[in-house]
């Protein structure tokens, strides 16, 4: 284990050529392309990656003993993973140190100890870039973990428009799990704002196939029995044709717009909207 | 003469988050060609039922995604498979209202209205085989 000290040594002596060649060797691959990070950052990583290596190079042992390397690796892997780099792109982060590292071996050491240092060096990098690789990763799914959450989040809720007027604005997919809770929640709301009519706005939702339509009708069966009336609302017109294709038919009294919906449910209800601008023609029914 | 033309997708239907990535590429895949808006809708919504088929019934299964040349029209060719049970009485299958699950029974009559094409296979203990298109 002569070499450990010696590699350390050659490379905190050589540190400014060999982050040189390194930065100029991932430019060559493309790192600075897309404009997501600066030549001037990337060199502060090359340099506090080659400080800390050359402390901890070949150090015996598993990588859980790589402390401080493995911290700046983490973070760095993350923000790649963040900023949108792909994962050959964070790996070639540490890969390209090899070929400034082997030539400086190859200047400064003898022969003889070129090939074993050469091989422990290997050794070392290809750690590093795995592990920069399952850092990346293990960022990625986090996001994906995160987004997964707000969307459930976003599940729709119930408006209410007027006393006894109800809304509510469906949007996304319809034919998962969501979409019970969905449904839950208006039946839910049904009974808690003593509501008489329901307005189910589809504007959002962008298929609308038998599975969707079955969803709508049992909602609108079980609002029934609650003693509400559904109005549905936001049938776009290519959505109309391809239900009549499917040959669902909704037993519902549908308008093309919310708008629509609620002037309608003001009438059921009983209710006048009246203008009190000077032209009185511009009153709602 | 139908002849295929650049490159096809074949997708695998295994889980209900499988059926909205089917309608993704069937929707952008209807774009490419140029169908309006309707024929658009059409085929989405067809694919959405044959899918969702191939999951519940058939089990699981896959659905190649082709775009078709005809002299100057262009289509979306889909084609649905799967090694389920296989339909026993087609004909029966096809009626609107037959179901032999809990849905509305619609989805197989519904997809045929929906598309130009429409051919079905199917054989009892093998599998289905579906193929729909959608011409500009």
């Amino acid at each position: 284990m002569t070499n450990e000290k010696d590699l350390s040594r050659i490379v905190t002596d050589n540190l400014g050529e060999v982050t040189r060649e390194w930065v100029v060797k991932l430019k060559a691959d493309g790192t600075l392309q897309t404009g997501r990070i600066k030549e001037s950052e990337l060199e502060t990583e090359c340099r506090r990656f080659l400080e800390l290596a050359a402390s901890e190079m070949f150090k015996p042992g598993d990588s859980a003993q790589l402390g401080p390397i493995h911290d700046m690796l983490g973070s760095l892997s993350r923000s790649r993973a963040l900023q949108g780099f792909t994962p050959s792109e964070t790996s070639n982060f540490v890969l390209a140190v090899k070929l400034p590292l082997f030539e400086l071996i190859g200047r400064q050491l003898g022969p003889a100890e070129q090939a074993q240092t050469m091989m422990a060096l290997t050794a070392f990098i290809d750690r590093l870039a795995l592990f920069t690789i399952e850092t990346f990763q293990r960022s990625r799914e986090e996001v994906i973990i995160r987004q997964q959450r707000e969307i459930a989040e976003l599940s729709t809720p119930v408006v209410r428009l007027w006393g006894g007027i109800l809304a509510l604005p469906l949007i996304g997919t319809l034919d998962s799990e969501r979409t019970q809770v969905v449904m839950e929640n208006l039946l839910q709301s049904i009974v808690e704002y003593s509501a008489e009519i329901a307005i189910i706005d589809i504007t959002g939702v962008p298929t609308v196939d038998t599975l969707v339509a079955q969803h709508l009708l049992k909602t609108v069966a079980a609002a029934r029995l609650m003693g509400a009336d559904c109005l549905i609302s936001g049938i776009r017109p290519q959505i109309a044709q391809t239900m009549v294709h499917l040959g669902v038919e909704l037993n519902v009294v549908s308008k093309a717009s919310l708008a629509d919906a609620l002037a309608l449910a003001f009438q059921r209800v009983g209710l006048r909207v009246i203008s009190t601008a000077p032209e009185p023609r511009a009153g709602l029914a | 003469m139908t002849v295929p033309t650049g490159r096809d997708d074949v997708m695998s239907i295994r889980t209900a988050d499988d059926v909205v990535r089917v309608r993704q590429e069937v929707r952008s895949r209807a774009l490419e060609i140029g169908l309006g808006l309707v024929d658009q809708t059409k085929i989405v919504t067809a694919a959405s039922e044959l899918a969702r088929n191939t999951l519940d019934y058939g089990g699981g299964g896959e659905v190649r995604i082709e775009i078709v040349q005809n002299g100057g029209r262009r289509g979306v060719r889909l084609t649905f498979e799967d090694n389920g049970p296989g339909i026993a009485d087609i004909e029966l299958a096809m009626k609107d209202g037959y179901s032999s699950g809990k849905g509305l029974g619609l989805g197989l009559s519904g997809a045929r209205r929906l598309s130009n094409e429409f051919s079905i296979e199917s054989t009892p203990g093998v599998g289905t085989r579906i193929v729909i298109a959608r011409w500009t």
